[in-house]
């Protein structure tokens, strides 16, 4: 089912989602991927303040190519989730409401995801060109020195994602793929 | 005998991995069109059908089509009657990779160091895989390898007992583990035989052949349709999110190997298997 929401995310939408919805995002993401993770949980460790609010916020797993001149970003499509999956629970616990990658996530993850209320979205992967569309303007608030790991805020209209991972842990990779396989 | 300059190699090179970034080879765009009429998923078509909107866009935006632009893996086959000059040839690639990755907006996703984590800036250094053929010729194939696929790949040390059963299950133990982490619809590169450095470079090499050529080796041929057959019924689909759609071909090289052993790699790419072939 089509459904068009804002983000950050509260808590009755997050719950409304189902795995297989496809969903439109408009609002303000977050990206964040390996190198960024890394030093959130440092800086958490630590006792210091993450780059932003984890609370209804929803964090994209990206790292974009460059921007050309009047472009607000360059290819912008999904990273490989579960190699952040060592980092996301403590997040999740934070507050973190939503999560855009690709790829299977660990127990640990759905059971964070499950007990938080969140929601895991799929973006297509390998659709940079296509997703970069979608995003109206993005800004390094944080780390800056990484490069394309820095941590970006992203002004997104009608960001094509697909619920994966549901509030009640249902994923969709394990059903869609149960439902079509042959033997 | 005859002479090359190494600018000559800087300028290919550059150019290359521009184009291997913004536009995909005839028969992957083709492999994909015709992915999308058949898929029985209708997420599945809706997906691919993204896909091919992707690559229209990144050819009129001049954007990558994925924003892993990989590291660059450069194989040079170099005739033997050719000399160069001006320079060193192995740096010559590198300052084609480094233009091309800074000039063209490609990401830049090379680290120094494995365990120190420091990024280049420039992408560099590419991983350059040298043949020395006969003729005064090069051809250079510029194929950046993004990593989200490459995560996934395997490599198994099978015994001779384990035969060509044995390697249908390597082939499809590491598609089904792969699943959606790989992008799917993949390419699958196999490399049959060799030692262990040899069957993985075989993988890779085979990635950069046409998915809609075939082995000149019958068994071979029969092997590569039978695997694209079951990895389809696997289910994974595209995007991993279901469908009649998980490869869109299986390309296997074979190499002799040692009485005492059957190496299998199975080197994994996404739908956007990038490769620029150029002969000077």
């Amino acid at each position: 089912m089509d459904k068009y929401i804002s983000v950050p995310l509260d808590d009755a939408v997050a719950a409304s989602l189902e795995a297989g919805d496809y969903v439109y995002l408009t609002g303000t993401i977050y990206t964040a991927r390996d190198a960024a993770h890394k030093r959130m949980s440092e800086a958490l460790a630590e006792g210091r303040s993450l780059p932003f609010e984890m609370k209804n916020n929803v964090i994209y797993y990206m790292g974009p190519s460059p921007a050309r001149t009047g472009r607000p970003i360059g290819s912008a499509g999904p990273t490989t989730s579960t190699r952040m999956d060592k980092y996301t629970p403590a997040l999740l616990d934070l507050g973190l409401k939503g999560m855009i990658g690709k790829g299977k996530r660990t127990q640990e993850v759905r059971e964070a995801v499950v007990r938080n209320g969140a929601v895991y979205f799929a973006a297509v992967g390998g659709a940079g060109a296509l997703l970069s569309r979608s995003i109206i303007s993005s800004q390094v608030i944080a780390y800056d020195d990484l490069g394309t790991e820095a941590v970006r805020k992203l002004e997104v209209k009608d960001f094509p994602v697909i619920v994966v991972m549901d509030a009640r842990g249902n994923d969709l990779y394990e059903t869609a793929v149960r439902k079509y396989c042959k033997e | 005998m005859r002479t090359i300059a190494v600018s000559e190699i800087t300028g290919n090179i550059k150019e290359m991995c521009i184009e291997a970034n913004y536009f995909l080879s005839e028969d992957m765009k083709r492999a994909i069109q015709e992915a999308a009429a058949v898929e029985e998923a209708p997420l599945g078509r809706q997906i691919l059908e993204q896909l091919e909107e992707n690559l229209k866009i990144a050819g009129e935006d001049r954007i990558p089509i994925c924003q892993d632009t990989g590291m660059a893996v450069v194989f040079l086959e170099v005739g033997q009657d050719v000399h160069f000059e001006g320079g060193i040839l192995e740096d010559a690639v590198h300052e084609g990779v480094r233009q091309g990755y800074i000039e063209g907006f490609l990401r830049k996703s090379v680290v120094k160091d494995p365990i120190c984590r420091e990024n280049t800036k420039d992408n560099t250094p590419a991983v350059i895989h040298y043949t020395i053929v006969p003729g005064d010729k090069v051809r250079i194939t510029v194929a950046p390898k993004g990593f989200g696929s490459e995560n996934m790949s395997r490599i198994f040390m099978l015994k001779p007992a384990d035969g060509i059963e044995g390697v249908k299950n390597a082939v499809l133990t590491a598609v089904k583990d792969a699943g959606p982490n790989a992008c799917p619809p993949m390419v699958v590169g196999v490399g049959i035989g060799g030692t262990f450095e040899k069957c993985a470079l075989m993988a890779k090499h085979a990635l950069t052949r046409p998915v809609d050529s075939h082995s000149p080796i019958e068994y071979v041929r029969e092997l590569e349709r039978e695997l694209l057959e079951k990895i389809n019924r696997s289910g994974i689909g595209p995007g991993g999110l279901g469908g009649s759609t998980t490869a869109l071909a299986v390309n296997i090289e074979t190499y002799p190997t040692h009485i005492a052993g059957l190496p299998v790699a199975v080197n994994i790419c996404c739908h956007v298997n990038r490769h620029a072939v150029r002969v000077l």
